[in-house]
């Protein structure tokens, strides 16, 4: 702090964002001394460069959508093939590696959609009171009290199999989480001071909700979303193992595992792979979404 | 100025599963001249935020009325709504949940501007930051977040927020009972002086009656949601009138030496709210109070000659050989 | 002071590490509380009132906190090095603590008889084996404690759970159940801040009749000046931790010596005078990160000159019956 202010210039973009930057590097320090959150981060990030370079890296492209080489069929892990090849001599390698960016697809796609539902039921529940929100979390909790799982495969069952019906599904059962934290939250800000001051000063409800409720929401928000990220892939996972979702040969890592299991043990890494994948997705996501709660919960900072 | 006519107002609860009405304000009549500072003084319980956040139609009134220049403002249409907006400003007790914590101490303060005029960039940072100047914070504090700042710099925030839009009326609700002494006779010493630079009129609200004092040419005292004493201040404390407030003068510990250590302390707790007592609000705990007559029935306010109003028996004129023994 | 202190805190230096650096939070307090005395600390926010007695229990987690130097004396034992097994055998028995809000250290789910009574049998842990009380000895116990504290009605309230009390009640709960395993010193920090005037007026009373009746020595902390002048006999004023006066209540209060607490006393309005000018202290308190080189206060001082850029001495300690923290009184101190 200096003592002498230039008050007539415009403060430098330091300056301005001064407070922003030092929360960021208090946020980095949390996370950096996590270790678990650093495992999810890296994990993610190693899922992230292959949603982003995966096709281009990978040795046999045209085998992520299928092709077929019956003379390479069930190959066990070699240099040509890293994680060998399945039943019609695709490289799991390649489809795996494909597989990511349908995974992350599938993962923004439902927890988005939820969100897009969950949020403005959740904020319009908290804010307005009454017998809507009475009517909204009551159809909530019906929701909540159906295994999802369950209902996603009644609702792709009346639909019809396929990896978009899937995501609808899922979709649909997954938003009465985010009503549920976001009314939660909106209660308890609406009788915040700083709400009342902008009541005081003629705010009206859209700005409140706006300006001054939903950014304060935001942190718990983005913790769900990133834990939920690997939850909803997993599902999707599950849809398509079951085969309801993503049909073969659609380089979806459930369907992969479908098919896949036909072939265990002998053949067991075409199951494996794809497994694995999952199984490193929904850690990583978890584990980021653990560390993303430790350092946006105001709790636990300083 | 303001005047209140048997404000009152109520709030539904559950108490033992059944619903009830607990009544926050009863039957207040306050009156406000411009350039006045009307304390508002009391316990917890005693209704002296709502009365001040009612004015601002933070909450609803159940009955009586509230003017505003002999416009009745408890209910309104919008656009009128919006000119009291800008005519009467609060500012709360705790400044550091009264600012939104992802907002710049800029986004605040230009909040009520942002809302009521047409400023915006340069101009609106310029207002902004002759605001801060006003309240007494450099420029720098702009883009700082209110978790940077401390109480006193944070409820300065606060004021200039509230005096943006060049309000007449200012509710200060407990502006100072979150902060430290010495930080408080800053903030103290700042109200006084813009309320005469400004030209503003304050309803203050406050426990402390050392802080009602030294702000306020008068004062209402407040016990259960009704007034039991109002007049000038100076009279009212060095000759307080209801059993009431002389026993809460009495409650404060002074910052001296010599005190004696053991006092009689007023007894017993504040009667709930939900639970009122009969007759004389005040009679389960007031020493003068007289059986038969004050646990009877309710008890209405007596003006003495020297034009102050009293919620009490002993200054009913029709008591006056019973009081006369009693005070 | 011709008896030894029952509590008696030595060149108390203390630092929080934070994500911005090295806190200081405390910094070489000397302190003393004699056999039924009462001790006021007094001082703003961030003064280290709070953080001097928190470690007399062993109530601050390390990290952040770490103790750089000094001597916390119970009785002669020094309570920085006691074991955890030790420091139960201390807490509530020989030492005990009440705190601001009194409902959050009260249990909601369960009535205060309940919880009065496990405070008493946890306490019996400490005796022999003999000498313990059973459950409904311990509630006759629970229930005289109520009647101590002046709870009316005790044998039915103790059934009551927390929340059907008012505050005041409350905080006559926790200052039951504080003594019930009658200690020698009952820390108090900022016991009637929640309180309105006249229940603090009721509880104030009340400290001084246990002060009175049992012997008691305690400690206050608290940011009200008024509150330290009426219950207390010796006050210690903080200044971003630091002692910067200690001395009697008369003494203090009466002819206040350093600056800072001259200006405290000028800025309280008070209610039984007309209001004068109010003088509100200017400037911040000092970031206690990077610690101003010489005296604390300098840079809101009236009366700071250049001496004032390197530490004052004098600081008090349990010898000194009176002492500043100030360049201007060493000459004078050196002469007493």
């Amino acid at each position: 702090m200096t003592d002498i202010i230039d008050t007539t210039a415009e403060p430098t973009f330091r300056e301005r964002h001064a407070s922003t930057i030092r929360t960021w590097r208090l946020y980095a320090r949390t996370f950096r001394n996590n270790g678990a959150a650093m495992l999810g981060l890296i994990i993610i990030a190693g899922f992230m460069f292959l949603v982003i370079f995966g096709p281009s890296i990978v040795p046999y492209p045209e085998d992520a959508l299928g092709a077929t080489h019956i003379e390479n069929k069930l190959q066990p892990p070699s240099a040509e093939h890293w994680f060998g090849t399945d039943e019609v001599g695709n490289d799991v390698y390649t489809r795996v590696v494909v597989g990511a960016r349908v995974s992350l697809q599938i993962g923004l796609i439902i927890t988005g959609i939820s969100m897009l539902i969950g949020v403005p039921l959740g904020i319009i529940a908290g804010y307005v009171g009454g017998w809507v929100e009475e009517t909204i979390m009551r159809v909530t909790d019906v929701f909540l009290s159906i295994p999802g799982l369950i209902l996603a495969i009644a609702i792709v069952g009346v639909l019809g199999p396929g990896i978009g019906n899937a995501m609808l599904a899922i979709s649909l059962v997954w938003w009465p989480g985010y009503v549920r934290l976001v009314q939660a939250k909106t209660l308890s800000l609406k009788s915040a001071i700083y709400v009342d001051a902008a009541r005081s000063m003629g705010a009206s409800k859209m700005r409140i909700v706006f300006v001054h409720i939903l950014p304060n929401c935001l942190s718990p928000i983005i913790v769900k979303v990133s834990m939920d990220m690997g939850m909803a892939i997993l599902y999707a996972a599950s849809l398509g193992f079951l085969g309801l979702g993503a049909q073969p040969p659609f380089p979806e890592w459930g369907a992969m595992i479908s098919v896949g299991r036909n072939y265990l043990p002998d053949w067991w890494w075409y199951s494996f792979f794809p497994g694995l994948a999952i199984f490193l997705t929904v850690l990583g996501f978890n584990l980021l979404g653990d560390g993303l709660r430790d350092i946006l919960d105001p709790k636990g900072r300083e | 100025m303001l005047e209140t006519h048997d404000l009152t107002v109520g709030f539904p609860v559950r108490a033992d599963g059944k619903k009830a009405i607990l009544t926050a304000v009863n039957k207040v009549n306050i009156r406000i001249e411009k350039g006045d500072a009307l304390g508002l003084v009391g316990e917890s319980g005693s209704g002296k935020s709502t009365v001040g956040r009612t004015i601002l139609h933070l909450n609803r009134a159940t009955g009586g009325s509230v003017t505003l220049d002999g416009q009745d403002i408890t209910r309104l249409n919008a656009a009128d709504e919006k000119v009291l907006r800008r005519r009467a400003q609060m500012v709360f007790q705790d400044p550091h949940s009264a600012l939104n914590p992802r907002m710049t101490i800029m986004r605040s303060v230009a909040e009520p501007l942002i809302l009521h005029t047409k400023l915006r960039g340069a101009e609106l940072r310029e207002k902004v930051g002759s605001l801060l100047e006003i309240v007494g914070l450099q420029k720098q504090f702009l883009y700082r977040y209110p978790h940077e700042l401390s109480g006193g710099q944070k409820q300065r925030v606060c004021i200039a927020r509230a005096i943006a839009l060049n309000p007449e009326l200012l509710v200060l609700d407990e502006p100072t009972s979150a902060l430290d002494v010495s930080v408080q006779a800053q903030i103290l010493e700042f109200l006084k002086s813009i309320q005469k630079e400004l030209d503003l009129t304050y309803l203050f609200i406050s426990h402390n009656l050392a802080v009602i004092r030294y702000v306020c040419n008068r004062v209402a005292v407040m016990y259960l949601g009704q007034i039991v004493e109002q007049g000038e201040t100076e009279e009212v404390f060095s000759n307080p009138k209801h059993p009431y407030t002389k026993a809460l003068l009495e409650a404060v510990p002074l910052p001296e030496p010599g005190q004696p250590r053991r006092g009689k302390p007023i007894v017993g707790d504040i009667p709930s709210p939900l639970n009122l007592p009969k007759g004389c609000f005040f009679n389960t705990r007031c020493e003068k109070a007289i059986a038969g007559v004050c646990d009877q029935k309710p008890v209405p306010n007596f003006t003495t000659e020297d034009g102050r109003r009293v919620r009490c028996v002993l200054y009913d004129p029709e008591m006056q050989p019973q009081a006369a023994t009693a005070l | 002071m011709t008896e030894a202190p029952v509590l008696e805190i030595r060149d108390y230096r203390l630092n929080f590490n934070t994500f911005d650096g090295v806190y200081h939070a405390l910094d070489g307090v000397n302190l003393a509380v004699g056999k039924g005395q009462s001790l006021g600390i007094v001082g703003e926010t961030g003064c280290g009132k709070s953080v001097t007695v928190r470690n007399v229990l062993g109530l601050l987690p390390s990290p952040p906190a770490e103790v750089i130097s000094g001597e916390i004396l119970y009785n002669g034992k020094d309570m920085l090095k006691v074991t955890p097994e030790e420091m139960q055998k201390i807490r509530g028995i020989e030492i005990a603590m009440i705190f601001q809000d009194p409902m959050t250290y009260l249990n909601p789910v369960f009535t205060i008889g309940t919880q009065m009574i496990d405070v008493i049998l946890t306490h019996q842990k400490a005796l022999d084996r003999h000498a313990r009380k059973n459950r409904k000895e311990a509630k006759a116990h629970a229930i005289e404690m109520l009647r101590k504290v002046h709870l009316p009605n005790p044998e039915s309230q103790i059934d009551r759970y927390p929340h059907e009390l008012s505050g005041g009640m409350r905080q006559r709960v926790l200052i039951a159940m504080a003594l019930s395993g009658s200690p020698k010193l009952l820390i108090a920090d900022e016991p009637t801040t929640a309180l309105d005037v006249t229940i603090q007026a009721q509880i104030l009373d009340l400290i001084a009749e246990l002060v009175e009746d049992m012997g008691l020595s305690v400690v206050i902390i608290t940011h009200d000046l008024g509150v330290v002048a009426k219950v207390c006999d010796n006050v210690a004023v903080m200044y971003a931790g630091q002692v910067v006066e200690y001395g009697t209540i008369e003494e203090v209060f009466g002819q206040p010596k350093h600056p800072y607490t001259e200006g405290l006393l000028k800025s309280i309005p008070h209610p039984g005078k007309p209001p004068e000018e109010l003088y509100g202290i200017p400037g911040f308190l000092p970031n206690l990160l990077t610690p101003p080189k010489g005296c604390r206060f300098q840079a809101r001082c009236p009366k700071a000159m250049d001496i004032c850029g390197t530490p004052p001495k004098n600081r008090n300690n349990a010898a000194h019956d009176r002492t500043v923290l100030c360049h201007l009184y060493e000459e004078g101190f050196a002469d007493a």
